[in-house]
C-alpha cells in the first residue's frame, strides 16, 4: 500500500538554525571575508550578497586518514595499452591519472579548494557595519522628538466606542450579575430544594393543608425572584473597559544626508571616485538606521550648487576652489528644507584639501556658527597623498570644539575607504 | 535487451504528456507494484513525498534524514549544496529514499512523469526491497523504529542544549561526528534500536553507568591486595568501537555526555550497512527500474518517448569514464552494481563455456531466485569477490595499479585478461572492504591506576600510515572527551613506527622516554 503526500507545502526553511549555527561558529573568519571583498569590490555592487570564500582546512571536520606513502593499490576501468607488470610513471600528484587516487578523501573537504558558500545582502551588510553605529544618536531620540506614537497601555473605563475591548466588558458584566444576584440565586437554590422536601414529605403523609400552603407561599417568591433576577442588565455602562492609549514621543526617523565634494580642477576621476565609494558606503549606513533618507548632493568649485546623482559624480564642468561657498549653500539648504527637530542631518564633505587660501577661516567660521549646531554627525574626508594644507588645519579647530559630532580622515587610495569609514562610526566605549 | 514482444499487449498508456499529477503518481504506482509482485520484490510499504527543490536540498544537509538534530555541519552542508546547485555545477538527486518502516522516499517537484516512474521504480521498489531484503539491513538496523529515534534523538540534544548551552553541545558532537565511522561494532551484532524502551530506559542507564564507573575508578586504597595480582590491560580485549568506550568508561563525562555519544553512535550504525552496500544498492535499484521501465514499454503502458527519456537517464546513471577522462571519480557503483546484477541474469539465462567454468552453481539457474539469493546474502566486498565475472572485467578494461611509495614506479598488477581475472577481482572486492579503507584503530589500553591515559593503536595495513594533520586534530577531539592523555600509536608487525599523543608530544619525545 501506496501513501502519496504532498510536502511542498511544508516549510522549506528546515536548514535555516543549522545555516545560521555555522554563519555563527565562523563569524571571524566570514567577517575577514566581507572585509576582503569590500576591498576588492566596486561600490555599486555592495548592495548584493556576496559569496564567501573560506579556507576550507579551516571548516573541515577531521576523520582519521591514510596519508601518503604505504602499498596502496587500487582498480580502475579504461585500460587501453597497458599489460600485466607494466611499469608507469608516477603521474604528478593530485593528478587524476591512475595511480595517486586516494579515491575515498575528497568529499570531507579535505581537497584544497576554498569552502565558497553565498549570503545575503541583507547579513552581507550585518557584517560590514558591525560594531558600528551612529554618534550621537540618544540626544535626537529624547529631546527633539517631536512626532509621537500610540501605544497600548493597559484599561480606561472611558474611551470612544472604536477602542471598546469586547473581552473585558463581557468579563465585567458577567462578574457584575454574579455579584449582584448572588443573593437571590442562593435563595432561589434554597427555595428550590424546600419544594423537593416537600414533594417527598406529601408523598409520604397524604394530603396537608399546611404544607399545600407553605408551598405556595414559596412558589410565589421563587417566582418573584426569578423576575427580579431577569431584570438584572446584561450589560450595564460601567461594565465596559476601552483600550487605553498612551502618547510615546518617537524619535525622528528621517535623515538627510549631504553630499559635499569639491569638484575643482585638482580633483581627478580617480578622486572622485574614491569620494563616491566613500558617500555610498554612508548612505548604505545610514539607510540601516532610518525609513526614510533624503540625500543632498552639493558640488562645489568657486561656486556651489545642488545637482542630481549624476550631475554630482560625472559632470566635467570645473574650476577653482571655494569650500564656503559649499557650506554656505548646505546651510542655506538645512535651513530651507531640513528642520533639525525633523531631521537627522548629516553631512559628509569630500575634497582634496585645496582651498583659497583666506577662504579656509571663512569655512571654519561657518561650521562652527551655522552647520554644527544643526547636524547630527559631520565628516570630513581629504582625499589624496599630498601634505595638508590650511584647510585641515582650520578643520582641526572646529574638530577640538565639536568633539563628538566633527570627524575628520584622510584617505590615500580606494582600499582606506572601509577602514577609514569603520573609525568614523566605531562604537564608542560609553 | 529481450526482444520486444510489442503485438502482445494492446496499447493502453498511462499518460501521453509530461507533466505528472498526483492522480498520475498513483496510477503509475499501481501499475509498478503489481510489476514488482509479479517479479517477487518484497518491499516495505511505501510513502511517497513530493517535495520541492529547496526542501531537497534540506532533505541533502541532513544526510537525507526527514528529520535530525541541530548541527553547524549540517548547515555548512546545506550552504555548500546551495551554492553547487545555483551555480548549475551540481544537479540534485531525482531522489532520497530513506530505510524505515514505511519506506519514505521525495520525489522532487520539477521531475517529468517519465521520471518520477523511473525514480518510484528505483526508489519505492528498488532500493526499497533491498532494504528489506539484505542481511546487514536486516540485522543492523530497525526499519520500524528510526524515525522515532530520530525524534527522540533530537529532543534529547535539544533539551541539552536548553540545560547546558549549545556551546557545550555543539562541542561534544563535533567530536562525536569526528569519531562516527568508529562508533560502530563491525562484528558482534547490536540489538536493535528500539525508541519507546530507550527513553523508558535512559534514567535507569544513567544510574547504572554511573555506578560501573565508580567501580573501575575507584580510587580508595585496597586494604590488602594480592601480592601475584598481574597487571592486567584494560579492556583486556581491544575494542573497536571506540565512541563506546568512550561512553562506558571516560571517567569526567556527565551522564547527558554519554547520553549524545550514545545516540551518535547509534546513527553511525545505521547507516554502516548502507556504506557497505554502495554498489548492490544502486546496481539492484537501478537493474530494476531498468527492468521494470522495459516492462512497462513492452505491456503497453507508457510511450516510446517516455521509454526514451528514461533511457537517456538511465544511460547518464550508469555511465562510466575512463581512468585517464577529466570527468574520472573513481568507478561509478551505478555502473559496476547495475553490469553485475545484469550479468549474473545473463549468466543464469545464457551462459557461455567461460561462465559454467566460473560459476558452476548458478550458470543456468532461474535468474530470479539467483539475483534475490545474491541480494539477500552479500555486501559489496563479498559480491564482487563471488559474482565478479570475467566479462564484466573485459567490459569495463578493469586493470589494477599498485602504488608502493618505496618504488619509484607505480606497476600494473593485473588486467582483464586470463592471468588476470583471479587478482583483479580479488583487488577489486579488496577496495570495498571500510576495514582496508579506513584505518583499522582500537582501544588498547587504559591506565587505570595511573594517569588514566588511554592508548589507541592503529593497526597499519599495507603500510599506510595516517595523515598528520587530521590525526592530530582528531586525537584533540578524543582527548576532550577522555579528559585525560591520549596516546596513539601506529603498529606494523608488532613494531610501533608512529607515535602521536595528545596534549602534544612527538613521536621522538615519547619513544625517547619510553626507552
Amino acid at each position: 500500500m501506496t501513501h502519496i503526500i504532498d510536502r511542498r507545502l511544508n516549510g522549506k526553511n528546515k536548514s535555516t538554525v543549522n545555516r545560521q549555527r555555522f554563519l555563527d561558529r565562523y563569524k571571524k573568519h566570514i567577517k575577514e571575508a566581507v572585509n576582503q571583498t569590500i576591498k576588492q569590490r566596486s561600490i555599486q555592487d555592495m548592495e548584493q550578497g556576496t559569496e564567501i570564500s573560506l579556507p576550507s582546512r579551516d571548516v573541515s571536520e577531521p576523520t582519521f586518514h591514510h596519508g601518503p606513502g604505504g602499498v596502496n593499490t587500487r582498480v580502475h576501468p579504461g585500460n587501453k595499452e597497458f599489460h600485466q607488470g607494466d611499469q608507469i610513471a608516477r603521474p604528478p600528484s593530485g593528478g587524476s591519472g591512475g595511480g595517486s587516487g586516494d579515491g575515498q578523501a575528497s568529499n570531507q573537504g579535505e581537497g584544497m579548494d576554498d569552502f565558497v558558500f553565498q549570503i545575503s545582502q541583507e547579513e552581507f551588510l550585518d557584517y560590514m557595519f558591525e560594531d558600528l553605529e551612529l554618534p550621537n544618536l540618544v540626544r535626537k531620540q529624547l529631546k527633539d522628538a517631536t512626532n509621537f506614537e500610540y501605544h497600548r497601555a493597559g484599561f480606561t473605563s472611558s474611551g470612544t466606542p472604536d477602542k471598546l475591548n469586547v473581552v473585558r466588558s463581557l468579563r465585567n458584566a458577567h462578574a457584575r450579575r454574579i455579584a449582584l444576584g448572588g443573593k437571590k440565586r442562593k435563595r432561589v437554590k434554597e427555595i428550590l430544594d424546600q419544594l423537593v422536601d416537600l414533594e417527598e414529605e406529601q408523598s409520604e403523609s397524604q394530603q396537608d393543608n399546611t404544607n399545600e400552603v407553605i408551598r405556595a407561599a414559596l412558589i410565589q417568591e421563587l417566582e418573584e425572584l426569578r423576575h427580579r433576577l431577569g431584570k438584572l442588565p446584561f450589560i450595564d455602562d460601567f461594565d465596559l473597559r476601552y483600550h487605553n492609549l498612551i502618547k510615546v514621543p518617537l524619535p525622528s526617523t528621517r535623515a538627510v544626508m549631504f553630499c559635499v565634494m569639491d569638484v575643482s580642477g585638482s580633483m581627478t576621476q580617480a578622486i572622485k571616485d574614491i569620494a563616491k565609494r566613500f558617500f555610498i558606503l554612508l548612505f548604505l549606513f545610514l539607510k540601516r538606521n532610518y525609513k526614510q533618507i533624503d540625500v543632498v548632493f552639493i558640488r562645489h568649485h568657486t561656486t556651489a550648487q545642488e545637482v542630481d546623482e549624476e550631475t554630482f559624480f560625472y559632470s566635467r564642468e570645473t574650476g577653482g576652489t571655494i569650500v564656503s561657498s559649499a557650506l554656505e549653500l548646505t546651510a542655506e539648504v538645512i535651513e530651507q528644507k531640513y528642520n533639525p527637530s525633523d531631521w537627522n542631518i548629516y553631512v559628509a564633505q569630500a575634497s582634496d584639501g585645496d582651498n583659497w587660501d583666506d577662504d579656509s577661516i571663512k569655512c571654519a567660521k561657518l561650521l562652527m556658527e551655522k552647520i554644527m549646531p544643526q547636524v547630527q554627525y559631520f565628516a570630513y574626508v581629504e582625499i589624496g597623498s599630498r601634505f595638508h594644507q590650511n584647510l585641515w588645519e582650520e578643520y582641526k579647530q572646529v574638530a577640538v570644539a565639536y568633539p563628538d559630532l566633527f570627524a575628520m580622515q584622510d584617505l590615500t587610495d580606494a582600499a582606506d575607504i572601509y577602514p577609514v569609514f569603520r573609525e568614523l562610526f566605531e562604537r564608542k566605549e560609553a | 535487451m529481450t526482444e520486444r514482444k510489442k503485438n502482445a499487449f494492446k496499447k493502453q498508456f498511462l499518460s501521453e504528456g509530461s507533466e505528472w499529477t498526483f492522480d498520475l503518481l498513483a496510477k503509475y504506482d499501481k501499475k509498478i507494484s503489481e510489476l514488482a509482485e509479479e517479479f517477487r520484490l518484497d518491499t516495505y510499504p511505501n510513502q511517497i513525498e513530493v517535495i520541492s527543490s529547496e526542501q531537497m536540498m534540506d532533505a541533502y544537509a541532513s544526510i537525507g534524514m526527514p528529520l535530525m538534530y541541530n548541527h553547524w555541519s549540517f548547515g555548512k552542508q546545506f550552504l555548500g549544496t546551495h551554492k553547487n546547485y545555483q551555480r548549475g555545477t551540481m544537479g540534485l538527486a531525482y531522489e532520497i529514499v530513506i530505510n524505515s518502516s514505511p519506506s519514505i522516499s521525495y520525489l522532487m517537484e520539477e521531475n517529468t512523469m517519465a521520471m518520477q516512474a523511473l525514480v518510484i521504480a528505483h526508489a519505492c521498489y528498488g532500493h526499497n526491497s533491498f532494504f528489506k531484503g539484505n542481511y546487514l539491513f536486516q540485522s543492523w538496523t530497525d526499519a520500524t523504529a528510526i524515525i522515532d529515534y530520530l525524534l527522540f534523538a533530537k529532543q534529547y540534544i535539544q533539551t541539552c542544549e536548553e540545560r547546558h548551552g549549545t556551546e557545550q553541545v555543539e562541542q561534544l558532537l563535533d567530536s562525536c561526528h569526528a569519531l562516527m565511522n568508529y562508533g560502530v561494532n563491525r562484528y558482534k551484532r547490536p540489538v536493535p534500536l528500539s525508541p519507546q524502551q530507550e527513553e523508558a530506559q535512559q534514567a535507569a542507564r544513567e544510574e547504572y553507568r554511573q555506578r560501573q564507573l565508580n567501580q573501575l575508578w575507584d580510587t580508595i586504597p585496597k586494604t590488602k591486595r594480592p601480592k601475584d595480582e598481574k597487571i592486567q590491560r584494560f579492556p583486556a580485549e581491544q575494542e573497536e568501537n571506540i565512541l563506546y568506550f568512550i561512553e562506558k568508561n571516560a571517567p569526567l563525562l556527565e551522564t547527558w555526555q554519554r547520553e549524545i555519544i550514545r545516540i551518535v553512535r547509534k546513527l553511525s550504525q545505521y547507516f554502516y550497512p548502507q556504506k557497505q552496500t554502495q554498489v548492490m544498492n544502486e546496481g539492484w535499484a537501478t537493474f530494476w527500474h531498468y527492468t521494470i521501465i522495459n516492462e512497462l514499454y513492452d505491456r503497453g503502458y507508457i510511450t516510446e518517448g517516455m521509454l526514451l527519456e528514461c533511457m537517456q537517464s538511465h544511460t547518464n546513471v550508469v555511465y562510466q569514464p575512463d581512468f585517464d577522462s577529466p570527468h574520472y571519480n573513481g568507478i561509478n557503483p551505478y555502473t559496476l552494481g547495475f553490469n553485475m546484477m545484469r550479468d549474473i541474469k545473463r549468466i543464469c539465462q545464457n551462459p557461455t563455456e567461460e561462465d559454467k567454468e566460473w560459476f558452476p552453481n548458478i550458470a543456468g539457474s532461474d535468474w530470479e531466485k539467483t539475483l534475490d539469493y545474491a541480494m539477500r546474502n552479500y555486501k559489496d566486498e563479498s559480491f564482487i569477490l563471488q559474482f565478479l565475472s570475467p566479462k564484466i572485467m573485459r567490459d569495463l578494461h578493469l586493470f589494477g595499479i599498485r602504488d608502493d611509495q618505496t618504488k619509484e614506479h607505480l606497476k600494473v598488477t593485473a588486467i582483464h585478461d586470463e592471468q588476470g581475472y583471479q587478482e583483479l577481482r580479488e583487488e577489486l572486492s579488496a577496495q570495498y572492504n571500510l576495514g582496508n579503507n579506513e584505518p583499522n584503530i582500537q582501544v588498547y589500553n587504559v591506565n587505570v591506576r595511573g594517569d588514566r591515559s588511554l592508548t589507541l593503536r592503529h593497526y597499519m595495513h599495507d603500510k599506510r600510515p595516517l595523515n598528520k594533520e587530521p590525526t592530530e586534530e582528531m586525537l584533540k577531539h578524543i582527548h576532550s572527551m577522555w579528559g585525560f592523555p591520549v596516546k596513539l600509536e601506529s603498529i606494523d608487525d608488532q613494531v610501533v613506527i608512529q607515535c602521536w599523543e595528545c596534549p602534544d608530544k612527538t613521536t621522538e619525545e615519547i619513544l625517547g622516554k619510553a626507552s
